[in-house]
């Protein structure tokens, strides 16, 4: 089986790659300003040498430091991502109650800009040279060139300040007390500021891609021998053109999955929509190191994740693509 | 066709430049047109833009002057993005060309580095990193160029392995020069105009990721930032729209500048390859 050997060259890198994040996270922590076991006692209130000392051997940082790291690297492996006191959870649960709400947010915006940007960018493809065709890669260069936390706060401001229309925080209505059909309703029009303000960057990323690889599949002998054919110019466009210029885009849209994870942390902020970016703010005003690695462990290992999933469907799109290389 | 000539037939990247122009001109006029602090309360808090002579954008929560805010926040934008880029390119340009020159094991080694830099997420390990080195203009400068120099290796590594066995390359090495002098001498600066051309893209990512870090409050404390007067301002965005809006507004024109530049110079040095796009 190609593909299974495939998959396990991938986990195996994949986990040399997270392997080496740990480490990373390891030594930020011993750059952390503060004595972990100080920071720890001043949350307790109290200060004396003797329960910092206590403190210090409870959590090996008396040890020298390969013990430390070992405990450390050894303790992920176990899935323990250490403790956040502030919170008062193990980051590991923290970041499993968050991970849905991120996974909601970032699958939507994915799908909702790589449906519209192939709309788009086929569409000013078809219209290259005509002002119709500019307007729509203007556009594109304008939200591409847009602050995404600023479209966020701007929209609030419209969507749900000015007119009224939809819900500018939050993942569901509190205290509604909505179930089953409804409750997944009320989650959807809480989704919809989030997916589209996350979704307008990377439209604008797959609009400029899409028309670039049409403009270049165009170009191909197997265009010009469907056009000899005589073949309508409508079918030609979507059956030889963009099937063909769709597998960059899947390449693409691989490499964008870590400026998801970023685009997620801002418009999580904005909305205060429960995910993973919007504890990594919570992490940051409140200087938890713990939680803020765990998070940004998470977040690399949800790119990987995806990549290898990109990288299946490529394969499976591309019959030409050997596994294995 | 003169350079300038070039650059100036594609429209966009004239008003691209000018709008940098200007930006430029509030950064190098603010000390002189506000020269108090932009920290400082000089009037009552909430005070709406247009309403009073002096304070032509209003004031913020504070009773600071939020014209004065933006004219200085020109300056650490602009900054932040020329340094970090110029960091990125001092660490991305010199493993680019080893990589691509030497190939073998070597090339191995610096691509999988690469890679792994690659995958991480980017704005997610800036932000890590500046809260660990603590947030100042320093932190801020090396997070965004640790996080950016990637492409700038992969670019220059593939112009590098294109031009190393070019004739004149050849001949160089006939003559006797040594790999150094054949990289910085000979291959280095015909590889100049795609290096130019990223580099006026990255300063424009870089001035949205600084702009993004200080949002969330990594901003150097001491200094007024774009993305810190929209942070601040979250909170009250249902009082006072203006806070965030005006200095959202020049993010998006500075780094829709920069984009619109770095075409025009795409399309003023390499000219054959620009038009039929």
């Amino acid at each position: 089986m190609l593909y299974a050997r495939l998959i396990v060259m991938r986990l195996c890198k994949a986990v040399i790659v997270l392997f080496l994040i740990v480490i990373f996270n390891f030594f930020l922590i011993q750059m952390a300003p503060g004595d972990p076991a100080a920071i720890l006692a001043g949350e307790a209130g109290a200060t004396d040498q003797e329960f910092l000392d206590q403190l210090r051997e409870r959590f090996g940082l008396d040890q020298p430091l390969y013990v430390q790291l070992w405990r450390y690297v050894s303790g992920i492996a176990m899935l323990d991502f250490g403790y956040s006191y502030r919170l008062g959870a193990p980051v590991f649960d923290l970041i499993m109650a968050r991970l849905p709400a991120t996974l909601l947010l970032t699958g939507t915006a994915f799908v909702l800009s790589l449906v519209l940007g192939i709309v788009a960018g086929s569409m000013a493809a078809a219209r290259v040279k005509k002002p119709s065709g500019s307007l729509i890669m203007a556009l594109a260069l304008l939200f591409y060139a847009t602050p995404l936390f600023w479209v966020a706060l701007m929209s609030v401001v419209v969507f749900s300040v000015y007119l009224g229309w939809l819900p500018a925080y939050g993942l569901y209505t509190v205290g509604a007390g909505h179930t089953g059909f409804a409750l997944v309703l009320d989650v959807a029009r809480h989704l919809i500021l989030p997916a589209t303000t996350l979704a307008l960057f990377f439209m604008a990323i797959y609009t400029r891609m899409t028309r670039t690889s049409m403009l270049d599949a165009a170009q191909q002998d197997y265009v010009k021998t469907a056009r000899a054919k005589g073949l309508k110019p409508g079918i030609i466009q979507r059956r030889h053109i963009l099937r063909n210029a769709l597998l960059p885009i899947i390449t693409l849209a691989g490499l964008q999955a870590g400026q998801m994870v970023g685009g997620a942390i801002l418009t999580e902020t904005v909305f205060a929509w429960p995910g993973i970016g919007r504890l990594m703010f919570e992490a940051l005003q409140q200087r938890d190191y713990n939680l803020l690695l765990g998070i940004f462990f998470f977040s690399a290992a949800l790119v990987i994740v995806f990549n290898i999933i990109t990288d299946l469907v490529y394969r499976l799109a591309d019959p030409r693509i050997k596994g294995g290389s | 066709m003169s350079f300038f000539a070039r650059f100036a037939q594609n429209r966009g990247a004239l008003a691209g430049l000018i709008i940098l122009l200007v930006i430029i001109a509030m950064a190098i006029l603010a000390p002189l047109l506000f020269p108090e602090s932009p920290w400082r309360m000089v009037q009552r808090p909430f005070l709406p833009p247009f309403s009073q002579d002096g304070f032509p954008l209003g004031t913020d929560t504070m009773g600071r002057n939020v014209a004065a805010g933006l004219m200085h926040g020109a300056w650490v934008s602009l900054l932040i993005g020329l340094v970090s880029t110029s960091v990125a390119l001092l660490i991305g340009v010199p493993l680019g060309a080893i990589a691509g020159y030497y190939g073998g094991l070597i090339d191995d080694i610096l691509m999988r580095f690469t890679e792994f830099f690659q995958t991480i997420p980017n704005f997610a390990l800036a932000i890590v990193l500046v809260a660990i080195m603590q947030p100042s203009v320093t932190s801020i400068v090396l997070a965004i160029a640790l996080v950016s120099w990637p492409p700038v290796a992969r670019l220059v590594r593939a112009e590098f392995m294109s031009l190393r066995n070019r004739e004149y390359v050849e001949a160089a090495r006939l003559v006797g020069q040594t790999n150094r002098t054949i990289i910085l001498r000979q291959i280095l600066p015909n590889t100049l105009s795609p290096i130019i051309v990223l580099a006026s893209l990255m300063v424009a990512t870089a001035i949205l990721l600084e702009s993004s870090l200080s949002f969330l409050g990594l901003g150097d404390p001491n200094v007024m930032s774009w993305g810190y007067m929209i942070g601040a301002a979250r909170t009250v965005i249902r009082q006072a729209w203006w806070l965030s809006f005006f200095p959202g507004v020049a993010i998006l024109l500075t780094v829709l500048a920069l984009n619109l530049v770095g075409e025009g110079l795409d399309d003023a040095l390499n000219p054959k390859l620009s038009r039929e796009r």
